[in-house]
């Protein structure tokens, strides 16, 4: 018996059409076009079931509902949770609405979140710091006091910094479905609301590390890493070894010979696929219990990438190029004779230059 | 003579109790619904009366019904939401507590009519003496044989549960409010699916207002065709207005819909007139959620008609002159009250009553309530007026939930009607700031 494939769905986004499959939402859509139109998620995490739609930040106006129906919807929908329907025009980064409404998620985002990027452990692989980039202004508006906690230790290994929390509630979710003894949750009302432990318990199961690479923020934060590093000092190498207790892939993260820090491996939307165990995170901090795989892909965009050159990535070419787009003649009128200065003729840099062919106005 | 539905025998003594109820008529409506009809015409009387839903969103209550998803061998659920607890409305309060077993009565013909064989009655967890007096009255109702197995020899069953809520003012939201029911925090769930397709415990669900459910009975005694003679245009029926503030005579008053509110606030027979020697200066006409108008339009239209107790009546001109009928929490402000500490002091509430969960309505109520209180305690710039006007935009329309809307609304229809009060607030904060000081200047009083 033949497979029935099921009908593709064709959905407009931002001008670039794609087809998917039934049951996509528009995120998922969008991002399957690329990076380019997908919009940012700041609670929304694709392993976590019940995962999004608090944030806010993926708000897209649907322009029509769909062939049947091109009736626009008349409010800003949650990217991640609306599955698409045949025909859907989508507008996301062509939208000035939904980059109002943006401008404000950031905005309110930021009200509580202190700017401690400098000090902070997740600076440099920060959602809100890409998010406030893309979307925020230099200068706020809130003059009143923000909100402070004290630092908390939520178990052996990790730190929950509460000031900085945005309440995605993915380190939540993830203590739900990934562990069989959650004893954390969301305590309080509106912005009072607080990630806390049951009673003062502590977050001591095999896989509780996870919670730090869910965050998208520096609000949980591995006590074994904080302050060792910057990210962008360190080499992240692909590695794995065979454990009993999870897939034991991971991405390492060097300091000259150093491992300083084990994660688990993120895709390109910075999502984690396969969680890892405490021991692998925690405990294998030596090069000998890993085998190498090489060096993480990276984007060239990241932070992370900053000072690390690739074969691949730098071509020798690059500078030349570079000279010659930004060539400029110098139009130096002095008499250089005496100063035993020489011009050189143009036709040696034609090959690299051709903007110094050019004729002089 | 002003007709009434729910409130007719409401003074009769005794008529919380089972024997005196059905002595004026009572539970006739479920004997014709259950020995003579089937629960697709009673569907049918709801929709041709036009009720439409009380509780505030004003969605017609037949067409939610007939939204509620039917798959085979999955229970089906009525809830009914008795979370009043908006500013200024207190009406389902006050038929609970006096008369019970009308709400009993219409949870047996709602049940049946869309195949629930369990219902819930989900109050508000401060009321516990209303509580106590509909499990009271439920109890008279099941020794009766109008509640449990085989009601009236029909085959029907069904089985009536009063639930105390948390007390959080977000239970009053469905999905919340399913939540809350379901043992869980009570946070809005992202729609769609909505209720009518997975409700309590992911099963198909109607959640209707106490009001909208006690109109039932009346509609099966009388036809949905009556029902829809009373009232005007698209607004059927009456409603219970709840009416605080600078007036004569505060109180519950059911109201043919299309009443002028001119009348409805002057009538002796309804609010009996502004507090003697002062003058009508705002007006939120349904419930603190719904934009604030100033007396001029709250009497009379943009064309200069009068204005009408009803829903398109309120909203017409949309928020730049209207507003909305919401709940029915008639909140009436003479020239002695400070819009300003007003919409502070709404703005506390949405600020103290939002969930938390989406970043808007969390981070933005708060942000507006402090700017309000700043600006109340003299301590406002010349560009929080319009801080609060864009953070009310921003807010509006992009949370799970209508708290956010709620929040928003009273904001920025305060700043839209009395931006020269707030004005006033900024230049003048030391006679701001004086005990009972009101602006006093150019405004519409009436």
């Amino acid at each position: 018996m033949e497979d029935v494939k099921p009908q593709l769905l064709k959905v407009t986004i931002d001008g670039i059409e794609v087809e998917v499959e039934p049951g996509t939402t528009i995120l998922q859509a969008a991002r399957k076009i690329g990076p380019a139109v997908a919009p940012p998620a700041m609670c929304y995490y694709q392993p976590l079931k019940g995962s999004g739609g608090k944030c806010r930040a993926c708000l897209v106006r649907v322009a029509a509902g769909s062939a049947k129906d091109p009736r626009p919807m008349p409010k800003l929908v949650a990217s991640c949770l609306t599955a698409v329907q045949d025909g859907m025009v989508v507008e996301n980064e062509t939208s000035p609405q939904v980059i109002d409404a943006r401008n404000g998620v950031v905005e309110f985002l930021l009200l509580n979140h202190p700017l401690d990027c400098p000090v902070c452990d997740q600076a440099g692989e920060c959602d809100l710091q890409n998010f406030a980039f893309d979307h925020g202004k230099s200068t706020t508006r809130y003059e009143e006091d923000r909100r402070t906690f004290e630092k908390k230790d939520i178990g052996p290994y990790i730190q929950l910094h509460m000031t900085r929390c945005i309440l995605c509630y993915r380190c939540v979710y993830t203590a739900d479905q990934i562990t069989n003894k959650r004893v954390h949750g969301v305590l309080g009302r509106g912005d009072a609301s607080e990630i806390g432990t049951y009673i003062e318990k502590a977050i001591d199961n095999d896989f509780s590390g996870n919670v730090i690479d869910v965050c998208p923020v520096g609000a949980l934060t591995d006590k074994t890493y904080r302050f060792k590093n910057r990210v962008w000092f360190s080499k992240p190498v692909d590695a794995h070894r065979d454990c009993p207790t999870c897939s034991g892939k991971v991405t390492l993260w060097y300091r000259g010979e150093d491992v300083i820090r084990v994660t688990a491996r993120k895709n390109e939307w910075g999502e984690v696929l396969e969680f890892i165990c405490n021991t692998c995170r925690f405990d294998k901090k030596k090069t000998s219990d890993w085998t190498i795989e090489g060096p993480t892909k990276i984007s060239r965009s990241s932070v992370i990438s900053a000072n690390k050159y690739r074969a691949d990535t730098i071509k020798p070419s690059f500078g030349q190029r570079l000279a010659a787009a930004e060539y400029k003649p110098i139009h130096d009128e002095r008499d250089t004779s005496q100063l035993d200065i020489k011009q050189l003729a143009p036709e040696r840099f034609a090959k690299v230059l051709p903007s110094a062919m050019e004729p002089e106005p | 003579m002003a007709i009434k539905i729910l409130t007719e025998h409401i003074n009769v003594p005794g008529i919380e109790t089972f024997d005196v109820y059905r002595k004026q008529g009572g539970y006739t409506a479920v004997e014709k619904a259950l020995k003579t009809l089937t629960p697709e015409s009673i569907v049918e009387e709801v929709k041709k009366a036009g009720v439409r839903g009380r509780g505030g969103a004003g969605f017609p209550m037949g067409m939610k019904w007939s939204f509620l998803a039917k798959p085979e061998g999955v229970p089906r659920y009525l809830v009914c939401n008795a979370d009043e607890s908006e500013p200024g409305t207190f009406k389902d309060h006050y038929l609970m507590k006096n008369i019970p077993h009308l709400l009993i009565e219409g949870m047996i013909i709602s049940s049946f009519a869309l195949g629930a064989n369990k219902s819930f009655i989900y109050v508000r967890g401060e009321l516990m003496y209303v509580i106590h007096i509909l499990e009271k009255a439920i109890a008279e109702a099941k020794a009766k044989g109008f509640l449990g197995k085989n009601i009236l020899g029909s085959g029907y069953d069904l089985e009536l549960v009063v639930q105390p809520g948390g007390g959080a003012y977000i239970c009053g939201e469905e999905t919340a409010l399913l939540e809350s029911l379901e043992g869980k925090r009570g946070n809005p769930r992202n729609k769609p699916p909505f209720p009518a397709v997975k409700g309590l415990y992911q099963s198909p669900t109607v959640v209707n207002n106490v009001e909208s459910i006690a109109t039932t009975p009346w509609i099966i005694n009388n036809g949905g065709e009556a029902y829809a003679g009373i009232g005007i245009g698209r607004s059927t029926g009456t409603k219970l207005i709840s009416a605080s503030g600078h007036i004569n005579k505060p109180g519950v008053y059911e109201i043919e819909l299309g009443v002028p509110v001119e009348d409805f606030i002057y009538a002796d027979e309804w609010c009996g007139g502004i507090r003697p020697g002062h003058k009508f200066k705002a007006l939120v006409a349904g419930g603190s959620s719904v934009p604030i108008l100033p007396a001029n339009l709250a009497l009379t239209l943009a064309n200069g008609e009068k204005r009408l107790m009803s829903y398109e009546s309120l909203s017409d001109g949309g928020f730049a002159t209207g507003t909305m009928l919401g709940s029915g929490g008639f909140i009436l402000f003479d020239e002695t009250s400070c819009i300003v500490r007003n919409t502070w002091n709404f703005s506390r509430f949405y600020h103290h009553e939002s969930c938390g969960q989406c970043s808007p309505c969390r981070e933005g109520t708060g942000w507006m309530e402090k700017v309000l209180h700043r600006i109340e305690y003299g301590h406002g710039h010349q560009q929080d007026i319009d801080l609060l006007v864009d953070v009310s935009k921003k807010i509006e329309g992009n949370t799970i939930c209508p708290l956010g809307d709620a929040a928003a609304w009273p904001v920025a229809s305060a700043i839209r009607h009395f931006r020269d009060e707030f004005q006033w607030h900024i230049d003048h904060p030391s006679e701001a700031t004086q005990p009972g000081a009101v602006y006093r200047g150019e405004m519409a009083l009436v």
